[in-house]
């Protein structure tokens, strides 16, 4: 009975999602260019993961990212929300809306904006040459020591208002005795954060970190739109690296073996921090 | 209590991260708003519709938004009565298994797009499947049904059981009792469920890019994505049609926004 309810749904999550998962994990121990018979090459695939240069440089590149989607935007929001937590002030709803807008806007429409502010004769230049820095001005995204963390800033933009919104629901539901306590004591502003408002927020820490290196490892969408991986390989990423590699150079293997590799790094990354988070707790 | 002046540094502060949210959008926008041969300012002092006009005709985005909408509304309708279905059974009914599937799910949640695409290609492409609406609605259906699944379940799992007995005892089956009485009361829920779903498949550019060929059947992000290969040098035609692919997520971001805030803080908190 239960089974016919179940039914619908698990059919096409099994055809549809771990059917191809699988096949993901078989196809990962072949060579295979598409078209032609795949040849069995084990693990090899694999070990390029670790060993080639080229493999090495994206998930390098991700690690990066993660500094860019996760780690500076947590720091940001919790900076922001403390100082916020002093005072109720008007307008919070609508500040909570303009935060949270990035995150609903399709990709492709954040690449093309923040593209435009890259470019040469773009906003960010003239800014720059309007304040005399005419030296630092460049072509962002076509410089191969500036346009990772040209691209990563965009990723900085999209989660900051996520952590923001995230926290701020956290640190409402601190309940005003514990401030109180704390400003009796003589705790400063510094002392109170620390104190008071971080330890309530570690849960919403851990899902603001959680949702951000998600996003940051599974960023296909810009790096095709800005950079398509470029100059060189300066901006490739493991989620870039699987269509190209199955879609353009025909290493179909390959491909499903970085992207494999990559669904496990999600499941770890995301336990870890569950993990941690819990620990911390109890 | 705080001092006025810290208070208004607090403001100050709010506007200044405000603006720099809102900056890259209202750039798009102005910009597709200034007439051609205009330099774009945040704030146009004179605006025009005809950057719109020339991008739907040139970019063909009538026909883009038309495939995005019909896939969107499949894979919402399908991902809602399957996860509905399902939610409902993991939620209000023991069966061997049941923990088993339900984890399994929950692993699905966390697959990405990226690991299940290059087989999916390949495979659909053997049984002639490619280039067509299934290649883009069933993969979605998929991924959305996972969340589904799990989201219906929370609330199943948290509704009044009484209610739900007081509607077995008057003899209603579970089919009746899901669709007439649960399901009326589960609207908030569902919705939340809904407008994700919706901006999901919407925003979609992976598998779009992969699975068809066919112009025809671009969605809306894939074809902004081929318009900006082609118009790179007139910014204000491609503003206008990252505007209009961006605009229908938007809207209803402004009318349910609680739900779409909701949905993607408390998705992602698991049990």
């Amino acid at each position: 009975m239960a089974y016919l309810y179940v039914l619908p749904a698990y059919l096409v999550f099994g055809l549809f999602l771990l059917v191809p998962l699988g096949r993901a994990i078989v196809l990962s121990l072949y060579e295979w260019n598409g078209l032609t018979p795949a040849t069995w090459v084990g693990l090899d695939n694999y070990r390029d993961v670790v060993a080639d240069e080229g493999l090495r440089a994206a998930f390098g590149h991700a690690a990066v990212l993660i500094v860019f989607y996760a780690v500076i935007p947590t720091v940001v929001a919790l900076a922001l929300v403390a100082t916020m937590t002093r005072a109720r002030l008007r307008g919070l709803g609508f500040f909570r809306t303009v935060l949270f807008v990035p995150q609903v806007v399709a990709m492709v429409v954040v690449a093309v904006a923040w593209r435009q502010i890259y470019a040469p004769d773009g906003p960010l230049n003239e800014v720059l040459r309007s304040i005399g820095l005419d030296g630092v001005a460049r072509a962002w995204l076509g410089d191969f020591t500036y346009a990772l963390p040209a691209v990563g800033f965009v990723g900085t933009w999209v989660q900051t208002g996520l952590c923001v919104v995230l926290f701020l629901a956290g640190v409402s539901k601190i309940p005003r005795e514990l401030y109180e306590a704390a400003r009796i004591d003589g705790a400063g502003a510094i002392r109170e954060f620390f104190t008071v408002v971080l330890p309530a927020l570690r849960n919403e820490i851990s899902v603001a970190l959680t949702l951000t290196v998600i996003a940051a490892l599974r960023n296909f969408d810009l790096v095709y739109v800005m950079t398509s991986g470029g100059p060189g390989s300066s901006t490739t990423v493991p989620s870039y690296e699987v269509y190209r590699r199955a879609f353009e150079i025909g290493e179909v293997g390959s491909a499903a073996a970085v992207a494999v590799s990559l669904t496990v790094m999600i499941f770890v990354l995301t336990l870890g921090i569950t993990r941690v988070a819990e620990r911390g707790t109890s | 209590m705080i001092s006025r002046s810290e208070r208004w540094v607090n403001y100050l502060i709010q506007s200044a991260f405000a603006l720099f949210a809102l900056y890259p959008l209202l750039s798009v926008v102005s910009a597709a708003l200034t007439p051609q041969g205009q330099v774009p300012t945040l704030l146009p002092t004179q605006i025009t519709g005809g950057n719109f006009a020339e991008a739907w005709e040139l970019g063909r985005f009538g026909t883009y938004l038309r495939t995005s909408v019909v896939v969107s509304a499949c894979v919402v309708v399908l991902a809602t009565i399957f996860s509905v279905m399902a939610g409902y059974a993991f939620g209000t009914m023991r069966f061997p298994g049941s923990a088993l599937l339900f984890y399994v799910l929950l692993l699905g949640i966390m697959v990405p797009t990226e690991a299940i695409v290059v087989p999916l290609f390949f495979d659909l492409r053997e049984i002639g499947l490619t280039n067509t609406l299934w290649a883009l609605v069933l993969p979605q259906t998929a991924q959305s049904v996972a969340f589904g699944t799990f989201w219906m379940r929370a609330y199943f799992r948290s509704s009044s059981r009484s209610m739900m007995e007081a509607a077995r005892l008057d003899g209603a089956g579970h089919w009746r009792t899901l669709w007439s009485i649960m399901v009326p009361i589960g609207r908030p829920a569902m919705v939340t469920m809904i407008v994700l779903v919706f901006m999901w498949t919407w925003n979609e550019f992976l598998i779009p890019l992969v699975m068809v060929t066919d112009e025809s059947l671009r969605t809306a992000p894939l074809g902004l994505a081929f318009f900006q290969g082609q118009y790179t040098s007139d910014f204000g035609l491609l503003a206008a049609g990252a505007a209009i692919v961006a605009l229908p997520v938007v809207v209803v971001y402004l009318f349910l926004q609680r739900h779409f805030i909701r949905g993607m803080l408390e998705g992602a908190v698991k049990e």
